[in-house]
């Protein structure tokens, strides 16, 4: 066992699925000679060479449309694009072509392409760059979207992305890639399927992903104080959803609420929430509460900021009112 | 009317009072205050239906006597006219 | 649906008498209702046409609920519409329009579930229980799980009363009579030979359905005492004393099997004996059939409580809320007694007052079991 940073457990995905692979290689902005914006791929340049870890142009659509393409041959591409702010850019290429080349060419092709994507706010990098976009691309009939919010996970997802034949894209906060987590070892394999509890509790489920899932869980810890025993389910798959887990969460504890750095109106947690009331209804003691982005353009002062995303303290009142207590 | 009827009728009276019991199961030598549960109340009511049926009229200083089925068939079998 | 008594909270409507189209007068029986003291027959209070039947038969409603409609002669005909408050949004126009909070839709039949869970409702389908008066313990007093009880044990029920029910509602009755009214207690001895002697004579001349029983002298004579003293025959509301107008006499009687109801023998100081006799017979016997009428139980305005069938000499009662006292009557037996100077044996009861301190002092109790047994001793004129 070992204490690693996300960012750590993202190179040793890279290097393991590079080294055991030859059709593995990673392409994105500056993720070469920088050592990859986020310092991901720091010294993958020098162990496997120009062709294997390729620094692309400035341009979102027409990287992507190449990656797309490597995966269209029999390539692994692990494309990365530096913020989801930017794949706005590639839509057309990740809606239109990668997710969609396999319904279009009834099953003949398949675009095993994986496209890891920085996301969230919370570094002052003010509007443009801030966004929580998984509302947009879990809502795409042929991605699968994948929120790893744990070390095991950013290593794990990766490489289980990659076994993958068609599209995947993974969402890495950019808050995570500094934080330390154990890494068993061996470090173990995981699924592209099934949600996890993050802490089990009774009273009420908290419901997250990704970046949010520590503040839920420091959340939890100061119900407990309250005394309401609370859930944390750490989703992990976007979409795919793990729907299964979720009901048997609510079908334990009656009560649900999501956390999502998104923006609260027609997004992410609305699905859940939606979900929910179709399927469970009949368990619930409490309407379904979210706790998500204001909806405004993300702001670039720190304190404006910070008021612009979930806290902690925000999912403590709405678990409190989910119990009758706030 | 023979014992038998009386008896039989008188049992029938009873469970008018008792609903909860059937004449089988009321028994003609025990105190009916104890076995049936029932009161003053009851009894005036039994009075009333005695006289009723069999036209005998079992005044008040006797009623005290009269605590057992047995008892009673024998008063309404010697009154009756 | 009414309350029928101090702590009742819903009850079920089991039979509707009437029909819509119908015509009914103030007095008629309506409906049978089933509460924990029993099925109650329940009368209108109003002369005209029935409009409309609001609770369907088998639902439970908590009290207050709307049960029918009457329409009396010069009202409007009314729509047929559950009472929602559509008119109160006319009324106001705001400035700001504010978010309107979300109602209850016109159709939904008045049943009685407080807001309820889905979560709740489930269970509550599950258990067979219902939901009317359960207290909720969720968000803005609604009804949860954790709130459901648990099944019933046994659906089948005793004669015309669930027994459980009705204990537990005597339970809560008599622990808040201990806990709100102050009880004093007064007793005392009366001579009831020359009674005793008098009921034998008229007895002895009346067929044996007519004849009197002891105990209807006693209500009598309760019941004429009331009518002179009159502080102890009323209810304590609102931290004071509503003296009533009619004296209605509560008359306890035990149940088979172990439940107690109090209902009123009306009128109980100026109907006829003969008649109020037969009412007395008439009331005991629907009493443990559980097939009491709706005002039998509320319009007691002072109760007695007679233990001598059971051999006890003097019984301390309870008093019912509201009412402000209850009168008990001990067996009477043979004691001695000093006449003129000799001990002789003579017929003895002993009768005893409890009182509410708030209402009424010891001194006016004193002065109503004298008149009591003023009246018992001179029977002829009950």
């Amino acid at each position: 066992m070992s204490q690693i940073t996300y960012r750590e457990a993202v190179r040793m995905a890279l290097r393991e699925s590079m080294a055991a692979d030859e059709r593995v290689f990673l392409m994105g902005e500056d993720v070469g000679r920088y050592g990859g914006s986020y310092a991901c791929s720091m010294g993958l340049l020098e162990e496997f060479g120009e062709a294997r870890i390729r620094d692309t142009p400035l341009s979102e659509s027409g990287f992507v449309g190449a990656g797309i393409g490597a995966a269209l041959v029999g390539m692994k591409p692990i494309v990365e694009v530096m913020t989801v702010n930017f794949s706005l850019l590639a839509l057309d290429q990740i809606i239109n072509n990668a997710a969609t080349l396999r319904h279009m060419s009834g099953g003949q092709v398949s675009v095993p392409i994986v496209i890891r994507m920085s996301t969230g706010a919370g570094k002052q990098l003010a509007a443009q760059h801030s966004h929580s976009w998984e509302g947009f691309y879990t809502h795409v009939p042929g991605l699968k979207v994948m929120s790893p919010a744990t070390v095991v996970d950013a290593r794990g997802m990766l490489l289980a992305a990659l076994d993958d034949p068609d599209p995947v894209i993974i969402f890495e906060h950019a808050g995570l890639y500094n934080r330390k987590g154990e890494m068993p070892d061996p470090p173990p394999k995981v699924d592209l399927s099934t949600a996890r509890v993050a802490r089990e509790g009774t009273d009420v489920t908290l419901i997250t992903h990704g970046g949010c899932l520590w503040r839920t869980l420091e959340a939890a810890q100061a119900l407990a104080e309250q005394g309401v025993s609370a859930e944390v389910l750490d989703l992990r798959v976007l979409r795919p959803l793990d729907w299964q887990s979720v009901f048997d969460s609510v079908a334990k504890t009656h009560r649900a609420v999501i956390v999502d750095e998104g923006w609260k109106s027609w997004g992410f947690s609305a699905e859940v929430s939606a979900r929910i009331a179709e399927d469970a209804f009949w368990m619930l003691d409490a309407p379904v509460r979210r706790v998500a982005g204001v909806e405004v353009p993300i702001p670039y002062p720190t304190h404006l900021e910070q008021a612009s995303i979930p806290q902690a303290g925000q999912v403590v009142q709405a678990a409190l009112q989910a119990v009758g207590r706030g | 009317m023979t014992t038998e009827a009386i008896t039989q009728q008188l049992l029938e009276l009873l469970v008018e009072l008792a609903p909860e019991f059937e004449t089988s199961e009321i028994e003609h030598d025990e105190d009916l205050r104890e076995q049936l549960d029932i009161d003053s109340m009851d009894f005036h009511q039994l009075a009333a239906r005695i006289y009723e049926v069999f036209g005998v009229d079992i005044p008040e200083a006797e009623r005290v006597e009269l605590t057992t089925v047995e008892r009673c068939v024998a008063y309404i079998g010697a009154h009756r006219t | 649906m009414p309350s029928l008594g101090a702590d009742m909270e819903h009850g079920t409507l089991v039979e509707w008498m009437v029909e819509p189209g119908q015509q009914v007068t103030k007095g008629d029986l309506i409906a049978v209702i089933e509460t924990d003291k029993g099925a109650i027959e329940v009368e209108v209070w109003s002369t005209g046409t029935v409009e409309q039947l609001c609770v369907d038969v088998g639902v439970e409603a908590e009290i207050g609920t709307v049960l029918a409609r009457i329409r009396e002669p010069g009202d409007p005909p009314a729509e047929a519409t559950a009472p929602t408050p559509a008119s109160t949004e006319a009324e106001k126009p705001k400035p700001a329009p504010t978010p309107a909070p979300s109602t209850v839709p016109a159709a939904a039949p008045p049943t009685a579930a407080g807001r309820a869970s889905p979560w709740a409702r489930h269970l509550a389908s599950q258990r067979g229980v219902s939901l009317s008066g359960v207290a909720g313990t969720g968000p803005d007093g609604a009804i949860i799980g954790v709130d459901v009880p648990q099944a019933k044990a046994t659906p089948a029920r005793a004669k015309g009363s669930d027994l459980d029910a009705m204990r537990r509602a005597v339970a809560r009755a008599m622990a808040k009579s201990k806990r709100e009214i102050p009880h004093y207690y007064l007793s005392t001895e009366v001579d009831m030979t020359p009674t005793l002697a008098w009921l034998s004579r008229t007895n002895a001349a009346l067929p044996p359905p007519e004849r009197l029983l002891p105990a209807l002298l006693l209500i009598r004579a309760a019941a004429k005492a009331a009518r002179e003293v009159p502080q102890l025959n009323g209810f304590w509301r609102d931290d004071q004393l509503e003296m009533a107008d009619a004296v209605h006499i509560g008359v306890a009687v035990a149940l088979r099997g172990g439940g107690l109801v109090a209902p009123a023998l009306h009128d109980a100081d100026s109907k006829p004996l003969p008649a109020l006799m037969a009412a007395l017979s008439d009331l005991v016997r629907r009493a443990r059939r559980g097939r009491l009428r709706g005002s039998e139980m509320t319009d007691a305005t002072l109760t007695t409580t007679s233990m001598g069938d059971r051999g006890v000499e003097r019984v301390d009662g309870v008093i019912y809320p509201p009412q402000v006292a209850i009168v008990g009557f001990g067996r009477i037996t043979e004691r001695p007694w000093v006449v003129d100077g000799a001990v002789v044996p003579r017929q003895g009861m002993t009768v005893s007052l409890a009182g509410d301190h708030r209402a009424h002092d010891g001194h006016l109790g004193a002065r109503y079991l004298s008149v009591l047994c003023e009246h018992l001793r001179n029977p002829e004129a009950l």
